[in-house]
């Protein structure tokens, strides 16, 4: 019996050394921690519970079967993040670099079947080279069976992937389904074919972090949400993100309370929208005076700038904000900035999550590349997402409401539940200059002329209570009240039920 | 008395006006910018009437609009306070014209004594101490020796048509006076083609004391002590406080008496100061007067307990002084801290943006002078002083060390201050014994100034406010439970991340805060909401009383106090270990990216993409507050791209340009 219990110990002691020792160095000396630091620095301290430890496998090739490795290269099980259960995997590069078999894909299917199964978020470490070469096509295949299972969690469960590591060739499609991607700056990398093959097809000479490093990933193909300084960051990151999200689809996010009061005013509010209706002024500190601590977990931060999606919570609940911001572009609405939104609305429409909108917007972008890259149909993703979402919907209009994107904007006319504005907004066909000269365009060589029918559409439109009139706003609030308001108005719609007519789905405009 | 006024100025000046004539029932009308339309100065006045554009020259400098505001109103009088039309003899008699009061001195007072020459060509003749010096050019050594012996060394050599410095020398004595001369006069023929030198005594150690006067209308003259302003930053006033700490009461007396003379022969009213320069030995002499109320009037107001705005507007309807020179007696001593929207770290650029969050401190002995408040804008077309904070005791360390108390527990929150750079030199050993001269902020400060990091003992007090901070968030997040409260707190100026394990835990007296076997006790308003954006920490750590600002993001917290400030990551314990496996932080990319210094339009960039530049080489001009700022290439490099262009609008940190190293181009 003793000797039972020994030999458990034993083989458990050698699946925890992965790859071994001197393989463990050289990923620290690479500034990467091992599969099992990470999972220890994710999870609830003690709360790991590992499954498939002795899983090894069944390669007979290529002298392989001389290779083998309990576990193989992947670690998977379930622990706790704040006390709140959460599937989770994570690759050992220290282990044949981390390459994915047949088996260890098996490993990853098996905790998704059962995450799906009971509800539960997944959670994906990857630090891989590929695919198992050894393998061949069951290699492939256990690829495939991961992404199968990442489209059917889709929606279900939520799913985030963190890139610590290489990420290569098919690899990249399992966390390119999932809801959310994080790298890490100058040690992980993601790309379809590595700079190899780009150099011999396209003759382009550059570097693995040019091609797919995090700065390249978050700021121009927007293919990742978000990225951290290191490892570390990263996983206490994740576990803040953790905190907004309910568990599934079928439950709401945990309720967590700040020392914030509800009823705190924000006399900056007050004084916020500059005199002159073309200067920026930073939505973010909109952002920050409505939620609790003035603190929100931000989505897409380095893309598409011009408008901002983040995680917060007022009064303690979990809300998604989606926020134009005049900063950056004007806050225009253009082709990332819609791809953006839309997919953030969806992903909080998913897991029932109420979205607030805060609206300064002059416009869709104009202009020959935006039309060339399908602006039209980009566009429309945004106004899709919008008008499905069966969540609470509250939209606060700060300053500019131009034209189709403030129809786009989570419109009264697009099933918004609450719609308020600040006594500075402006909604309107257009900015009054521009409508002035369509109107009278007998005028527009005469700038006196301009100049009064100008001031005139501006008295007329370039308020809010034209759409108030109309019960387009529900109500037109003080500025320094924002956040009470929004408080108020979402604990009325806890209760809302609302379900689209049921259909195998619905066609958005991909 | 008048029953209204008009004044013509803004902010802080302007609320203080107002307030005095609230006091004395005299209703008030404010002129207004269309940039300050929502300031405090309009909504303390009776009146508010919009006169024009944002530029002071559209409307705080509008004579002809100002006047015609306070007929259409019917003030009575008008108050200039400082700055704008204050001095301009040219407003005086405008107003003199349309038949109002001016709130100040007489055309004739404030045209002389604006005049340099003139001023000092009146004050030599009335007996006032003026810097001794040869009326012209000195012919040879032999005349040059005799003059300097007869103004006393040291002395200065400066050339006649002199400027920026040259054909300057300081002699010691006789000796090295023919050198020195010879030297200066090679300087200025080479500099500016003419060898004509004067000799000036030269003020060893000079400091910058000012008296303050009140003349009326019936020959009255009185002098209220002095104030001591030598803290100076480029001539801006910086700290200011009266009674001086190194002049004696022969000195204070022989200078208020000179200060009167001089009032009496310009025929003065109103307040008015005489600006002396006052040697290492005492000896002083006149600088300039200044015609108007000052900045700095509050110090003389808290030592000698009146209200200087009263005086001036009781002596612009005539009324007689009530005090002698005999009742004048300090009582106090009282320190003014200059409050700006600056970036010190930054050499000090003026940083404009919205008072997201604004508290004053308050508290016995402390005056704050203000004309902002929250959610108000520091903008670009004005002084960019949010706010003047005055402490006042019965010595001058208790004033120095509330005024230092009363900076830590100042909410500003939104632009950048100076608050911590005050705090500084409140807390230099040398201010504190009083030995400051002019040049005191460019010896010790130089033209920046970056927050050190705190002590060991008070780092480790810091670091325990964190945490407990920190853990009474995750507390609150999860309805009141002991979280688990054990971390592993690193500075961020550790590169090696050597963490400090500390624990929090409360008992029935409050927090505690474990790290080894030290235990460290808080106690104040812990269990208030901190916002990220900012919060004061006012209680007891360890037993020492302390006001801290705090700042964080997530697990990383920021706390400052006095003039140190110091940048904590706090994680969780488990992550001890593999501490030492994590990347160095990453330092700046100051060097190698040029960014937006502070908001502004971007009016020149002289290289292209491809550029090699040199270490210090002139790259852009961003124009900000009517200011070109000259970027500069912090290393030698190649431009690899540029990411504004000429004409755009940025924002402060706004990349403009990248650099690489030419040796990594090159590889």
């Amino acid at each position: 019996m003793q000797s039972n219990l020994d030999e458990l110990e034993q083989r458990r002691a050698r699946a925890r050394k992965g790859g071994g020792d001197a393989r463990i160095a050289k990923q620290h000396e690479k500034h990467k921690l091992t599969a099992r630091e990470r999972l220890a620095l994710l999870l609830d301290e003690g709360s790991f519970e590992e499954w498939d430890m002795f899983v090894e496998h069944r390669c007979a090739d290529f002298g392989m079967e001389q290779n083998k490795v309990p576990g193989d290269g992947v670690v998977t099980g379930y622990g706790m993040i704040e006390g709140r259960p959460v599937f989770v995997y994570s690759q050992d590069f220290t282990v044949l670099g981390g390459s994915l078999s047949e088996t260890h894909a098996a490993k990853i299917c098996k905790i998704m079947d059962q995450a799906i199964k009971v509800g539960v978020p997944v959670i994906g470490l990857n630090d891989s080279g590929g695919a198992r070469i050894q393998e061949g096509v069951a290699s492939l295949g256990g690829y495939a069976e991961v992404f199968q299972r990442n489209v059917l969690a889709s929606g279900v469960v939520p799913q985030i992937s963190l890139v610590m590591g290489p990420c290569a060739g098919g690899a990249v499609y399992s966390p390119a389904i999932t809801d959310f991607i994080f790298m890490v700056e100058g040690s992980s990398y993601m790309f379809v074919t590595g700079p190899d093959v780009v150099k011999t097809v396209t003759h382009e000479e550059l570097t693995a972090e040019e091609l797919g490093g995090a700065s390249q990933h978050t700021k121009t193909s927007g293919v990742a949400h978000g990225s951290f300084a290191n490892d570390l960051e990263m996983l206490l990151g994740t576990r803040a993100l953790f905190s907004y999200l309910p568990l599934s689809n079928r439950e709401t996010p945990p309720e967590l309370p700040s020392l914030d009061h509800i009823d705190r005013p924000s006399a900056a509010l007050d004084g916020i929208i500059p005199a002159n209706p073309n200067t920026p002024y930073d939505m973010k500190h909109v952002v920050t005076e409505i939620v609790d601590d003035g603190e929100f977990f931000e989505i897409h931060q380095a893309f598409a700038a011009n408008i901002i999606c983040c995680l917060a919570r007022i009064d303690g609940q979990s809300v998604g904000i989606v926020a134009n911001q005049p900063m950056v572009l004007a806050g225009c609405l253009d082709i990332n900035a819609s791809r953006k939104a839309a997919r953030f609305v969806r992903f909080c429409d998913a897991f029932n999550i109420p979205i607030v909108t805060l609206v300064d917007v002059p416009g869709f972008m104009p202009g020959m590349s935006q039309e060339q890259g399908g602006i039209i149909n980009h566009g429309a993703k945004l106004l899709f997402a919008y008008a499905e979402a069966t969540v609470p919907k509250i939209t606060l209009i700060t300053r500019k409401a131009y034209g189709g994107a403030y129809d786009v904007m989570a419109s009264k006319h697009l099933r918004g539940d609450v719609n308020y504005a600040w006594p500075t907004a402006e909604i309107a066909v257009m900015g009054p200059e521009g409508a002035a000269r369509i109107i009278f365009r007998q005028a527009a060589d005469d700038p006196e002329k301009l100049a009064e029918a100008t001031a005139e559409y501006r008295e007329k439109f370039a308020n809010p209570f034209v759409a108030a009139s109309r019960g387009y706003l529900d109500d037109i609030i003080m500025p320094r009240n924002s956040r009470r308001r929004i408080a108020k108005a979402l604990v009325m719609l806890q209760s809302k039920d609302l379900e689209n007519p049921p259909r195998k789905h619905d066609n958005l405009p991909l | 008395m008048f029953s209204k006024i008009l004044i013509a100025n803004r902010g802080e000046i302007a609320c203080r006006v107002i307030r005095t004539a609230q006091k004395l029932n005299i209703k008030t009308v404010a002129v207004y910018s269309e940039a300050d339309a929502n300031t405090p100065h309009v909504r303390l006045a009776d009146e508010a009437i919009l006169i024009g554009g944002a530029a002071s020259s559209d409307s705080y400098l509008r004579i002809d609009k100002i006047i015609d505001v306070a007929i259409e109103t019917g003030a009575e009088a008008i108050h200039p306070g400082y700055g704008f039309l204050s001095e301009n003899a040219e407003f005086v008699d405008a107003v003199q014209k349309a038949g109002l009061s001016f709130i100040g001195p007489d055309v004739h007072a404030i045209k002389v004594m604006g005049d340099k020459i003139e001023s000092k060509a009146l004050a030599a003749e009335s007996g006032v101490s003026c810097v001794p010096g040869t009326d012209g050019a000195v012919s040879d050594i032999d005349d040059a020796l005799a003059a300097a012996a007869d103004i006393g060394y040291p002395v200065m050599v400066k050339a006649s048509a002199g400027g920026g410095g040259k054909g300057m020398r300081v002699v010691a004595s006789a000796d090295e006076l023919p050198d020195g001369m010879r030297a200066a006069m090679t300087e200025a023929k080479n500099a500016f083609g003419d060898d004509r030198v004067f000799i000036e005594k030269f003020v060893v150690s000079p400091r910058h004391i000012e008296i303050q006067v009140l003349a009326d209308t019936h020959g009255n003259v009185i002098y209220l002590g002095e104030r001591e302003c030598s803290v100076q930053r480029r001539h801006q006033k910086v700290i200011e406080e009266a009674p001086s700490p190194f002049i004696s009461d022969k000195t204070r007396k022989a200078m208020g008496e000179q200060a009167v003379m001089l009032a009496k022969a310009v025929n003065y009213r109103s307040a008015g100061t005489v600006e002396f320069i006052v040697g290492a030995d005492q000896d002083f002499y006149f600088l300039e007067m200044n015609t108007r109320l000052q900045v700095e009037h509050p110090v003389t107001e808290e030592v000698y307990g009146l209200d200087l705005v009263e005086w001036m507007l009781r002596i612009a309807a005539c009324e007689p002084l009530t005090i002698t020179q005999s009742d004048v007696r300090p009582q106090n001593w009282s320190i003014e801290a200059r409050l700006y929207a600056e970036d010190s770290s930054r050499g000090f650029l003026p940083s404009i943006g919205q008072l997201r969050c604004y508290h004053e401190p308050q508290g016995p002995g402390i005056r704050v002078d203000a004309g902002i408040s929250e959610g108000g804008t520091i903008s670009m077309f004005y002084d960019p002083m949010i706010a003047k904070l005055i402490a006042t005791a019965p010595t001058r360390t208790e004033a120095i060390d509330r005024l230092m108390l009363a900076l830590d527990q100042y909410q500003i929150f939104g632009v950048s201050t100076n608050r911590q750079f005050l705090a500084a030199i409140l807390g230099d050993a040398d201010f504190r014994k009083g030995d400051m001269t002019t040049g005191f902020i460019a010896d010790k400060f130089g033209d920046a100034f970056v927050a050190g990091a705190p002590d060991d003992r008070q780092a480790q007090q810091l670091m325990a406010l964190g945490v407990a901070l920190h853990a009474r968030r995750l507390s609150a997040r999860h309805h009141g439970q002991e979280p688990d409260a054990r971390f592993a707190v690193c500075r961020d100026d550790d590169e090696g991340r050597t963490p400090y394990l500390m624990q929090w835990h409360t008992d029935r007296h409050g927090d505690i805060v474990t790290c080894g076997d030290h235990n460290i006790r808080i106690s104040g308003n812990l269990g208030q909401a901190f916002p990220q954006s900012g919060h004061i920490f006012d209680g007891e750590i360890d037993g020492d009383v302390m006001a801290i600002q705090v700042e964080w993001q997530g697990w990383h917290y920021a706390l400052h106090i006095g003039a140190k400030s110091l940048y904590i990551s706090l994680y969780p314990e488990v992550a001890t270990s593999i501490l030492g496996h994590l990347p160095v932080q990453q330092q700046s990319h100051s060097a190698t990216i040029i960014s937006a210094p502070m908001p502004g339009l971007l009016t020149r960039l002289m290289v292209a993409e491809g550029d090699n530049v040199e270490a210090g080489q002139n790259v852009a001009i961003i124009e900000a507050m009517k200011m070109e700022n000259v970027l500069k290439a912090e290393m030698k490099g190649v431009v690899s791209s540029i990411s504004a262009a000429q004409g755009d609008s940025l924002n402060v940190d706004d990349i403009i340009i990248i650099l690489t190293d030419r040796d990594q181009t090159s590889s």
